[in-house]
């Protein structure tokens, strides 16, 4: 190469493909990422923070799943028993609220967007979702910018989006998952040989001949479309990256290890198959995590009109929490909360498969932050208030845990603003009208 | 036989309209009102368009591994959603991993001496003058336009270049076509431009723009090399030439594969890929007669609309369908063929008319285990009369609906009328419960059942004030209400352009529906019209963004109102 400044990604690879000396560490790399410092437990830096969201659809019952007492040391209430074993580990938080600021309620759909990107669209969402947000400060240096799965057999029922026109779908199985992340193309940073493949470097080529004419085409199109067509080149950047990490040798990880191949369940919304198949995804995740193929991951139990059901009856769990009289005695409706039941255990299993990872002196879930939530308070008269939101394991440090915190009548943001704040998001306020606010969740951040 | 008589009855009727202008010297009549166009469209190709341009590009015999980025519904279509998705990076990696399964089948031993027109000097080695007929042949067809001449040479490269280094002069090929299958100009549609030449300060489609416009509207695929001829030589500039290209495509047996892509988004199948039936409830119930479900509304309205050049509305009423043994077993009809399909005629007063009735429309609009009248309705208002209607209100209690095992309440329609005493759910319902209402005799999976808890099921009620005793009567009463024809003259169009009709387009749309009326509720005519209008291809100029205001689906308080 000559030592003009025509250093675009394109000839550096062309002139190294050139040469013979191929396992050199890809210098393009520090030009275009997010020099954020992956820090690695070889070299004595921290492990970087790990975001996860676990969304499930219909809520839990009002007065059954909120801690008696505020604070620490509360205990968990009948409906999140399950997660007792992690009450230091985890915050509760309580009465938060979506503001329509006239707008009408979307059933089911108004509050996992207020949640997650700050606003009540009319009718199709206006922003990217929290976890993109939160990926683009902390995933950058990843095979995968996040990873989406959801257990009922959906894809479209991801939450995570990346902008109001593209959406991240979720993987269905978790054969495919494992596939994706732990088949052909995972290079394992335990392995003593590494050798670059040269089919990937020139894939890798042909790849930054499409970008290459980003500038071109963005210029042939109106605002709203160069916004769109920015968005796919971003998608290729991405796919461009994986590349370039496959092609480098990955500094060891101790903790890393592959999952093993998993054997799908049915795929379905049938209850039992579902909190199978969520097991076996979060295996897959919390490995995938632990080897560095990505800092963000979303799971969905499901779309928001919950269609979990039982294996021979005709109602599916949504169904029960409008349809299923309150029964007198109970006082709640207990073909509904067989479900939230199953849905917090699932949970606490996640939860469990995170902190089984052991690093060092800590545990994955100790550098993750899980954001845990259902999108209504009681599902039955599609309440957006009382939300359940659970923010579950320290973030590396920088959440404080163990506490039960009620928050009457606050907009729901305050939860995304405290995720972007503690992960390292140079943001000030978040959410739109109403939701719009500047204070995070204090009590919690370190 | 059908076919070709109609073709030749429409042949006659274009070859004289082009002989009277002729002597007056001006492009065909277009008494339509004039529009000013909508905004053009950014459109990302769907899965369905993808399948079908690979299979017109490289033959039937190519599979298309990996799934594909779900589509996103707009106003009823998800042809119009098309025009806001763009692609993530989840969506990018399985189009890579799409396009490389294809490329490498593309260049195999089995299809390389059919697909690639030269043979390498040495198939170890580059050779640039192969690859570059190659290239230019075929990124032709993917781009829907010729290549310029710096994308040519920057393909032929990268071939070359890979080829050196993978040594295999199809390897470097097949890069090369992977690469030309995730690149932005094959996967979106990029319309574009240019000034009018009939209309001074105003703006149309280019000749490769209305190529593309043409082609995905009127056969669901990418232009072939005779309409991107018409485009090079500027045929598709003048309105004489739009209408030369418009009679060849709408004579083809091809507008059958457009007039299905059209009723497969309309009808909303795309939700067939994740339906679930309970299987101890339904347990013939399965993917298969899901499939087979599809093809036969499918079959049924090509036959009707495209074979027999139908009225539009007899959709609604048709005793004509297609069957497999599979949907025999459903519909409890006995079908002779063992495998295939075979035409079926139901008799008169056989609840089973229309395709309604079909499995494709009560069981894709049901819950897992039991069917629902309020979302049945909801679907006939929101797919064939193009209205709106709202969600439930939040923080409202609306569930005095008891359990379906409860002994006051034995059919969905006592359940639904206990529910409908709340004055917030009144208005809504009372839009869609009475026609899901009478399709209550099939139960969540297309069967037909006589009573709902040993309770005899009551299907009379009224639609738009119009009163039905029965099913058979209700499907007549769909097939006269008016909102139908304009409903499919409105969504076409929006389905052709990849967007909704401006509020400026109203008129013109109401030209379109008595025309559509006048010819009888000829579907291929509808197209014909809408494919030679000037409108279809007319842009918006800058600055008159307000023009772009869409029109919405009819007002849900207008509706209210007219049901009384």
């Amino acid at each position: 190469m000559s030592a003009t400044m025509n250093a675009t990604r394109r000839n550096v690879l062309r002139g190294m493909m050139g040469g013979a000396a191929v396992s050199v560490g890809l210098p393009f790399l520090d030009c275009f990422l997010n020099t954020n410092g992956t820090a690695l437990a070889a070299t004595g830096a921290p492990l970087p923070v790990a975001f996860g969201t676990f969304f499930w659809g219909c809520g839990l019952n009002p007065g059954r799943w909120e801690p008696k007492t505020l604070g620490k040391g509360y205990d968990m209430n009948i409906e999140t028993a399950a997660l007792q074993p992690f009450r230091d580990r985890m915050n509760i938080i309580s009465g938060m609220k979506v503001f329509l600021d006239g707008k009408g309620a979307r059933p089911h759909f108004t509050g996992e967007m207020a949640i997650l990107t700050g606003d009540v669209p009319r009718e199709q969402p206006n922003y990217a979702s929290l976890d993109s947000i939160v990926a683009d400060s902390i995933g950058t240096r990843t095979r995968f910018r996040s990873l989406e799965v959801t257990g009922t057999g959906k894809p479209t029922d991801s939450l995570s989006r990346r902008s109001a026109s593209v959406s991240n779908p979720a993987e269905i199985s978790p054969a495919a998952l494992y596939t994706r992340v732990f088949g052909p193309d995972f290079t394992d940073p335990n392995s003593a040989d590494f050798k670059p493949d040269p089919r990937v470097m020139v894939r890798r080529s042909v790849l930054s001949g499409v970008t290459d004419q980003r500038e071109a085409l963005l210029k042939q199109v109106g605002a709203s479309d160069r916004q769109r067509l920015d968005e796919y080149f971003t998608a290729v950047r991405q796919l461009e990256q994986q590349l370039d990490l496959q092609l480098q040798k990955p500094a060891p990880l101790a903790a890393c290890s592959s999952p093993g191949q998993p054997v799908d369940a049915e795929i379905g919304t049938e209850i039992d198959h579902v909190v199978a198949n969520h097991k076996l995804f979060a295996q897959i995740l919390a490995h995938a995590v632990a080897c560095d193929q990505t800092h963000v991951t979303n799971v969905v139990f499901g779309e928001a009109t919950s269609p979990l059901r039982q294996a021979g009856t005709a109602m599916t769990h949504h169904i029960y929490t409008h349809e299923e009289p309150m029964d007198p005695k109970l006082g709640y409706q207990p073909h509904a909360t067989y479900f939230m039941g199953r849905i917090v255990e699932t949970l606490a299993f996640y939860l469990q498969t995170l902190d089984s990872i052991k690093e060092g002196d800590g545990t994955l879930l100790d550098r993750s932050l899980i954001l845990a939530h259902s999108e209504t308070g009681f599902a039955k008269i599609h309440a957006l208030e009382n939300i359940p939101m659970f923010l579950a394991g320290g973030a590396g440090g920088k959440i404080k845990t163990g506490m039960h915190i009620k928050m009457d009548g606050e907009p729901v943001t305050r939860v995304g603003l405290t995720v972007q704040q503690s992960l390292g998001v140079p943001v000030d306020s978040w959410g739109t009208m109403s939701l719009n606010t500047s204070k995070p969740i204090s009590e919690i951040m370190v | 036989m059908l076919i070709s008589t109609l073709s030749a009855r429409r042949t006659f009727g274009a070859l004289g309209m082009v002989a009277a202008l002729a002597l007056v010297g001006c492009g065909p009549k277009d008494d339509a009102p004039a529009t000013k166009g909508g905004p053009i469209s950014l459109r990302r190709l769907t899965e369905p368009e993808y399948r079908q341009i690979i299979a017109d590009v490289f033959g039937t015999t190519i599979k298309v591994p990996g799934r594909f980025e779900p589509d996103i519904r707009d106003n009823g279509l998800i042809a119009v959603g098309t025009s806001r998705e763009s692609v993530a990076g989840t969506g990018f990696e399985q189009y890579d991993l799409t396009a490389r399964g294809i490329a490498a089948q593309v260049v195999d031993d089995a299809h390389r001496a059919t697909l690639i027109p030269c043979t390498p000097a040495k198939a170890t080695d580059r050779d640039d003058a192969c690859a570059s007929q190659f290239i230019a042949r075929t990124g032709r067809l993917l781009f829907r336009r010729p290549l310029t001449q710096q994308e040519l040479q920057t393909n032929v490269k990268d071939a070359g270049e890979s080829a050196a280094k993978l040594k295999s002069f199809y390897g470097g090929l097949e890069l090369s076509v992977a690469a030309m299958l995730v690149s932005p100009q094959f996967l979106f549609r990029q319309e574009v431009s240019q000034p009018d030449p009939d209309n001074a300060g105003q703006r149309r489609l280019d000749p490769y723009s209305t190529a593309s416009r043409l082609s995905f509207f009127l056969w669901d695929s990418t232009p072939d090399t005779e309409l991107l001829d018409a485009a090079a030589n500027g045929d598709l500039n003048t309105d004489k030439g739009i209408a030369r290209q418009v009679d060849r495509m709408v004579k083809s047996p091809r507008l059958a594969s457009g007039v299905r892509a059209y009723f497969s988004d309309m009808l909303g199948f795309d939700g067939f890929a994740s339906l679930a039936k309970d299987p101890q409830i339904y347990p013939k119930y399965s993917s298969q007669v899901a499939a087979d479900a599809q093809e036969q509304t499918l079959r049924t309205l090509t036959d009707l609309l495209v074979t027999n050049n139908g009225d539009y509305r007899d959709i609604f009423t048709t005793r004509k369908t297609y069957l497999t043994r599979l949907l025999g077993s459903v519909y409890q009809v006995p079908v002779t063929t063992s495998t295939g399909w075979e035409p079926h005629e139901y008799a008169e007063g056989d609840p089973r008319a229309g395709i309604l009735m079909e499995i494709s429309f009560v069981a894709l609009h049901s819950h897992p285990g039991r069917s629902s009248p309020t979302i049945r309705g909801k679907a006939l208002r929101e797919v064939f009369l193009c209205q709106k209607v709202p969600d439930p209100p939040g923080n409202v209690n609306f569930a005095l609906v008891q359990d379906t095992k409860n002994p006051a309440f034995h059919t969905a329609r006592a359940r639904l009328e206990a529910h409908r005493t709340q004055a917030t759910c009144q208005g809504c319902h009372k839009i869609m419960d009475p026609a899901g209402l009478a399709m209550e005799n099939f139960d969540s999976a297309g069967g037909f059942r006589a009573t709902e808890n040993g309770t005899p099921i009551d299907t009379s009620g009224d639609i738009d004030g119009v009163k039905f005793g029965d099913v058979i009567g209700f499907t007549k009463a769909v097939r006269d209400n008016p909102s139908v024809p304009s409903c499919l003259v409105t969504r076409l169009y929006s389905f052709g352009t990849g967007r909704p009709a401006t509020k400026d387009e109203a008129e013109w749309l109401s030209y379109q529906g008595k025309q559509f009326a006048a010819s009888g509720y000829k579907v291929p005519e509808l197209m014909r019209r809408i494919a030679s209008s000037k409108a279809f291809y007319r842009v918006s100029t800058p600055g008159t963004e307000a023009n772009n205001a869409s029109l919405s689906m009819a007002g849900t308080t207008t509706q209210t109102e007219a049901v009384k």
